[in-house]
C-alpha cells in the first residue's frame, strides 16, 4: 500500500502493578492505509484495548511503552501530552464501547460535538453549532437542530453512539479507532452502527482500526483482520482468507467455537484451559499451554509464516509448510 | 412548561409537608417533657394556683389539637410565643438574634467554599505532594473539635498576641469594622472544620468523576485539561458537593450553638442553650423551630441547585 | 468466546485518568491507607487502655479539691497541671476520657443495634415495608444533628445517659440508610435469592445471609460516626447539657478552663488534645476501613 496512515512497529506495553510486571502487549506490528478497515479480534483481556489506548497515548503513567507508532509518517510515541492532545480528536479519534458512559450526562449532546470542533480550530460558537447540527444529521439523528440541546439520557443507546461517532469524526481525522463500538448495543442496532461507520469512513477515506471480540462484526465490516491472543498478534489476513482457511490453532479454535446456524446440537466447542497470567514468566508463544499441537520450539517466539490466504505466527504452521510446501516463506 | 420548571415546583411543594412535620415535632417538645413542664418551669416553690394559672396562660389546659391549632395560628401571624421568664415576645428576641447566627454561619460556609472547593479540585488533579498535604489538613480539620480550636485560637491570637478580641459583639449595621473584628475568630473557628470537610468531599467527587469513561472520551477528543476539569468534571462533581454543603449547613448551625456560647455572641444558639438551662420552654420551642426552618430552606435551595445542574434529575431520571 | 464483558486490563477505557503522568498505582495507595488505619487502631487501643486503667493510672482522685494547688503548672506530681479548684488535670483527663469513649462507643453500638435490623428488613423487603421504615427516618434527618440532640436533652434533661441515647437517635437514620442500601444490593445477589428459593424463612435469610454480608459499610460508617459522637458528647458537656459535674468530662473541663485561659492554658490544652487525639484515631480507622470495603473501586 502507499504510505500507511497508521504504522505500528514492535509495540510493547508493560505495566508495573504492585510488584509484578504485566506484559500486556508483546511486540506487535500493524499498518493501516487510507480507507482501510482493519479488524482486531481477540477475547477479553487479550490486550486489544491496551493497544488502542497506547496508540492514542491514553494509558496511565504506570505503563511502559516501547516501539514505534507513526501517524501519517509522524512518530507519536514519545510526544508530550500537549502535543498528543492536538492530535487527538483532530488527526486521530477513538470511540468506545458503551455510549451511555461516553457522554457527559450533564452536558447537551450538541455541545459535546461542537466542542470537539472548537478545540482544534478557531471556530465561532454559532458556526461550530451549525457544523455540529450538520454532523448530527449526517449520522442519522432525526430533528438534529431541535435536539442539539438535549441531554444524553434522552437518547437511546444507538442514537448516543451515533452522537459519539459524530463527535469523533467532526474534524475528519485520518485514523479512527473503534473499540468494541457495538458490543453494548442491541443486535438490530449493531448493524446500523456498523453500516454508519463503514459509510462515513469510506466517504472520507478514513483509516479504521475496528476492535471487537465478536468475529461476526469483524466479518461484516473489515478488509483485513488481525487476531490477538494474550498480548500477541497470532494471525493476520484479509477477511476472506481468514474465515476461509485460518492457519493458527487459536484462530481455528475461535472459529470452531462460534455457534453457527444449523450446527449439530452437541454443545458449544470450548477452548480448554485459561488465558495465561501475564505477570508471570511466559513462553515465546503464549498459546502454548492451550494449544492442541505443540512443539518443543514453542517456548521460543514463533516466526511469521505465510500461506496463500493468511499469515500466522506459529511453529506448527511453519513446520507443516516446511515439510509439505516449498513455497513456504518465513517472513520473520 | 419545561421539565426544569416542573421539577422546581415539585420540589417546592415537597417542602410543605416537611415543614409541617417539623412543626409538629417542635410543638411536641414542651408536651413531651416528663412530668409537668409548667411545674418544672416554675420551680419547686410554685403553688398549685400558680401552676394552673400559668398553664392556662400557655394554653396547656386545652386539647392537643386545639393547642396545635393556635400554635400554627400564631406562626402564621408571626407570633412565636412569649418568653416565659422575661415576658418579652419571642419574635422580637429572635429578630435581634437571628442576624448574628446568620452572619456567623453564612460567612463560615462561604469561606469554607471559597477555600475548600478549589483546594479539593487541586487535590484531585494535582501532583502527589498537594494530595498528601491536603490529606493531612483534612484529617486534622475533621478531627479537632471546633470549640477547642476556637479556644486555642483565642489563646494564641487574643490572649497571647492580643490581635483580636476573645468575645463580644457589635452589629454590622452599627460598626462594620468592629463587627468583623469580633466575628473573625468565631468565623475562622467554624470555617476550618468546614473547609476540611468540603475539601475532602470535593476531592472525592472529582476523583470519582475523573475516573469515568466520558472523561476518557473527552481526552480522546483532544479537549483541553482545563475544560475537562472545570466545564465537565466539576459540573458533574458539583451535584454531590452542593448536596453535602446543604447537609453541612445543618452541622454549622449546630456548631454555631457551641461557638456562640464560646465567644459570647448574642445569637439564636446561645439563646437556646440559656433557655434550656432555664427550662424556658417557649423559647426553646421557638428557637428550635427557627433553626430547623432555616435548615429545611437551605436543603431546599441546595436540592434545587443540584436539580438545575443535572438534567437527569429534573427529568426524573436520576 | 463472545462471552465476557469489559476489558479488565489496565488499558481499558475507564483506566485512563486525566493526568497519565501522575497516576499513582492503586496498590501502593491502598497500602498507605491501610497503614493509617492501623495507626488509628493503635492510638485508639492506647486510649482505651488508658481509660480502662484510669483508676490505676490516676495519680490523684479526680474530684479531690486542693486549695493549695489552684492553677498549678504542670509538674512531676501533676503532669498536666491542676485546674481552678486545684484538681489534678491528668487524673481528670483519664476519667473524662473514660466517659467520652464510653458515650461515643455505646451510642454508636446502640444505634447500630437498632439500625442494622431495621435497615436489613427495609432493604430486603422493599415496598411498603421500606416506606414504613424510611419515612420516619427521613423525618429525623430534618433537624441538624446537634440541634436534635439539644432538643431531646431539653425535653428529658441533661446527663451522659441522655446524651448517649440522644446521639444514638441522631445516628439512627444515617446508619439505617447505609444498611438499607447495602442490604438492597446483597438481597439482589443470586445466592441470597437462592436461599429464599430453597424455602428458608425470611428471618433466616436476613439473619443468616443479608446481615452478615451487608454489614461492611455499616461498620465503616459507624467507626466514622463514633469519632463524631465523641465530639458531640464533648460539645454537649461543654454546654452543660451532657455529662454533669462533678463527674469529670473533657468537654466540661474545657468550659471550666475558659476563664483562666491566659493564666493557665494547660487546663484547656490537655483535655482538648485528648478529645482531638481520640477523634483522630476514629477518623483514621474509619478511613482505612472505608478503603478496604470499597469494592466498587474507582479507576485509580
Amino acid at each position: 500500500m502507499t504510505a500507511p496512515v497508521l504504522a505500528v512497529e514492535d509495540l510493547q506495553v508493560t505495566f508495573a502493578t504492585g510488584g509484578a510486571t504485566v506484559s500486556a502487549v508483546d511486540r506487535i506490528d500493524l499498518a493501516i492505509g487510507r480507507g482501510e478497515i482493519v479488524g482486531l479480534v481477540g477475547e477479553s483481556g487479550c490486550g486489544k484495548s491496551t493497544l488502542a489506548n497506547a496508540i492514542m497515548g491514553l494509558l496511565p503513567g504506570s505503563a511502559r511503552i516501547s516501539g514505534s507508532v507513526e501517524l501519517d509518517g509522524r512518530p507519536i510515541l514519545g510526544e508530550s501530552e500537549d502535543q498528543l492532545r492536538t492530535l487527538r480528536g483532530d488527526r486521530m479519534a477513538m470511540i468506545f464501547q458503551d455510549p451511555s458512559t461516553s457522554l457527559d450526562p450533564t452536558c447537551s449532546v450538541g455541545l459535546q460535538v461542537s466542542e470537539t470542533i472548537r478545540a482544534h480550530r478557531p471556530t465561532g460558537k454559532g458556526e461550530a453549532k451549525q457544523r455540529a447540527i450538520d454532523l448530527m444529521r449526517e449520522v442519522g439523528i432525526p430533528d438534529a437542530a431541535a435536539r442539539y440541546d438535549d441531554a444524553p439520557h434522552r437518547f437511546s443507546g444507538g442514537m448516543r453512539q451515533r452522537i459519539v461517532i459524530a463527535a469523533a469524526l467532526a474534524n475528519d481525522p485520518a485514523l479512527l479507532i473503534a473499540d468494541e463500538p457495538t458490543t453494548a448495543l442491541d443486535v438490530t442496532i449493531q448493524r446500523q452502527i456498523l453500516d454508519l461507520i463503514t459509510r462515513l469512513t469510506t466517504d472520507h477515506d478514513t483509516a479504521v482500526l475496528l476492535i471487537s471480540h465478536d468475529l461476526g462484526v469483524i466479518a461484516q465490516v473489515a478488509d483485513r483482520v488481525g487476531v490477538m491472543y494474550a498480548g500477541q498478534l497470532v494471525e493476520r489476513a484479509d477477511v476472506h482468507g481468514l474465515f476461509a482457511g485460518p492457519a493458527h490453532p487459536y484462530t481455528r479454535a475461535l472459529l470452531a467455537a462460534m455457534p453457527t446456524a444449523g450446527a449439530e446440537p452437541g454443545g458449544l466447542a470450548v477452548i480448554p484451559g485459561q488465558v495465561p497470567d501475564l505477570s508471570g514468566p511466559l513462553p515465546g508463544c503464549r498459546f502454548l499451554d492451550r494449544c492442541p499441537v505443540s512443539h518443543p520450539e514453542c517456548v521460543e517466539r514463533p516466526p511469521w509464516v505465510s500461506t496463500a490466504a493468511t499469515s500466522a505466527a506459529c511453529w506448527d504452521v511453519a513446520a507443516q509448510l516446511a515439510g509439505s510446501d516449498a513455497d513456504a516463506r518465513v517472513t520473520r | 412548561m419545561s421539565s426544569r420548571l416542573r421539577f422546581v415546583i415539585r420540589r417546592l411543594l415537597q417542602t410543605v409537608p416537611v415543614l409541617f412535620a417539623m412543626s409538629i415535632f417542635v410543638f411536641l417538645i414542651i408536651r413531651l417533657v416528663p412530668g409537668d413542664p409548667v411545674r418544672t418551669m416554675l420551680g419547686f416553690r410554685a403553688t398549685d394556683a400558680n401552676v394552673s394559672q400559668v398553664r392556662q396562660q400557655l394554653g396547656l389546659d386545652r386539647s392537643l389539637p386545639a393547642q396545635y391549632g393556635s400554635f400554627l395560628d400564631g406562626l402564621f401571624h408571626g407570633d412565636l410565643g412569649t418568653d416565659f421568664i422575661s415576658r418579652a415576645p419571642i419574635t422580637e428576641l429572635l429578630k435581634q438574634r437571628l442576624p448574628v447566627t446568620l452572619e456567623l454561619t453564612i460567612a463560615s460556609m462561604l469561606l469554607a467554599i471559597v477555600v475548600g472547593l478549589p483546594l479539593g479540585i487541586m487535590a484531585a488533579t494535582g501532583s502527589g505532594w498537594v494530595r498528601r498535604l491536603t490529606d493531612g489538613f483534612v484529617i486534622l480539620g475533621i478531627s479537632i473539635p471546633d470549640f477547642w480550636l476556637g479556644i486555642m485560637l483565642v489563646l494564641l491570637l487574643s490572649a497571647t498576641w492580643g490581635l483580636l478580641p476573645p468575645s463580644g459583639y457589635v452589629a454590622f449595621t452599627t460598626d462594620p469594622v468592629q463587627n468583623l473584628r469580633y466575628l473573625t475568630l468565631p468565623i475562622l473557628t467554624l470555617a476550618v472544620a468546614e473547609t476540611a470537610y468540603l475539601l475532602r468531599t470535593t476531592r472525592g467527587a472529582m476523583e470519582a468523576v475523573l475516573g469515568q469513561p466520558y472523561v476518557t472520551f473527552l481526552r480522546a477528543k483532544g479537549i483541553s485539561h482545563r475544560r475537562i476539569v472545570y466545564r465537565h468534571a466539576f459540573k458533574n462533581a458539583a451535584g454531590p458537593v452542593v448536596t453535602v454543603i446543604g447537609i453541612q449547613f445543618g452541622v454549622l448551625l449546630g456548631g454555631a450553638i457551641v461557638i456562640e456560647t464560646l465567644f459570647a455572641l448574642p445569637g439564636v444558639g446561645r439563646l437556646l442553650v440559656t433557655a434550656i438551662n432555664q427550662r424556658n420552654y417557649p423559647v426553646v420551642q421557638a428557637g428550635v423551630l427557627i433553626v430547623a426552618t432555616l435548615f429545611i430552606l437551605v436543603s431546599l435551595i441546595t436540592d434545587l441547585i443540584v436539580g438545575w445542574l443535572d438534567p437527569r434529575i429534573s427529568d426524573g431520571q436520576a | 468466546m463472545t462471552a465476557t464483558t469489559h476489558d479488565e486490563t489496565p488499558g481499558g477505557q475507564a483506566g485512563a485518568p486525566l493526568r497519565p503522568d501522575l497516576a499513582t498505582e492503586p496498590a501502593s495507595r491502598r497500602a498507605r491507607v491501610r497503614r493509617t488505619a492501623l495507626i488509628g487502631a493503635i492510638i485508639l487501643g492506647v486510649l482505651v487502655l488508658l481509660a480502662v486503667l484510669a483508676p490505676l493510672l490516676a495519680t490523684h482522685d479526680p474530684e479531690a479539691v486542693d486549695a493549695q494547688r489552684i492553677l498549678g503548672a504542670p509538674s512531676a506530681s501533676h503532669p498536666f497541671g491542676s485546674d481552678v479548684l486545684g484538681r489534678d488535670v491528668f487524673s481528670r483527663v483519664l476519667y473524662g476520657l473514660r466517659v467520652s469513649l464510653l458515650v461515643a462507643v455505646s451510642s454508636v453500638l446502640i444505634s447500630s443495634a437498632v439500625a442494622i435490623p431495621l435497615g436489613a428488613v427495609s432493604g430486603y423487603f422493599g415496598g411498603w415495608v421500606d416506606t414504613l421504615i424510611s419515612r420516619p427516618m427521613d423525618m429525623l434527618l430534618v433537624l441538624p444533628a446537634l440541634l436534635l440532640a439539644v432538643s431531646l436533652i431539653a425535653i428529658v434533661g441533661p446527663g451522659s445517659v441522655v446524651a448517649t441515647l440522644a446521639i444514638a437517635v441522631i445516628y439512627l437514620p444515617i446508619l439505617t440508610r447505609v444498611m438499607r442500601g447495602s442490604a438492597l444490593s446483597v438481597a439482589g445477589l443470586a445466592y441470597v435469592e437462592g436461599a429464599g428459593a430453597r424455602g428458608a424463612g425470611h428471618a433466616k435469610v436476613i439473619a443468616g445471609h443479608v446481615i452478615p454480608n451487608a454489614i461492611g459499610p455499616v461498620v465503616v460508617q459507624a467507626s466514622i460516626l463514633a469519632g463524631f459522637a465523641l465530639q458531640i458528647e464533648a460539645a454537649l458537656s461543654f454546654l452543660g447539657l451532657g455529662t454533669q459535674p462533678p463527674t469529670p468530662s473533657l468537654g466540661g473541663m474545657l468550659a471550666d478552663g475558659r476563664d483562666v485561659l491566659s493564666q493557665a492554658p494547660w487546663v484547656e490544652i490537655f483535655p482538648g488534645s485528648a478529645i482531638a487525639v481520640a477523634v483522630l484515631s476514629f477518623t483514621l480507622i474509619g478511613d482505612g476501613l472505608r478503603t478496604r470495603f470499597d469494592r466498587a473501586g474507582r479507576a485509580r
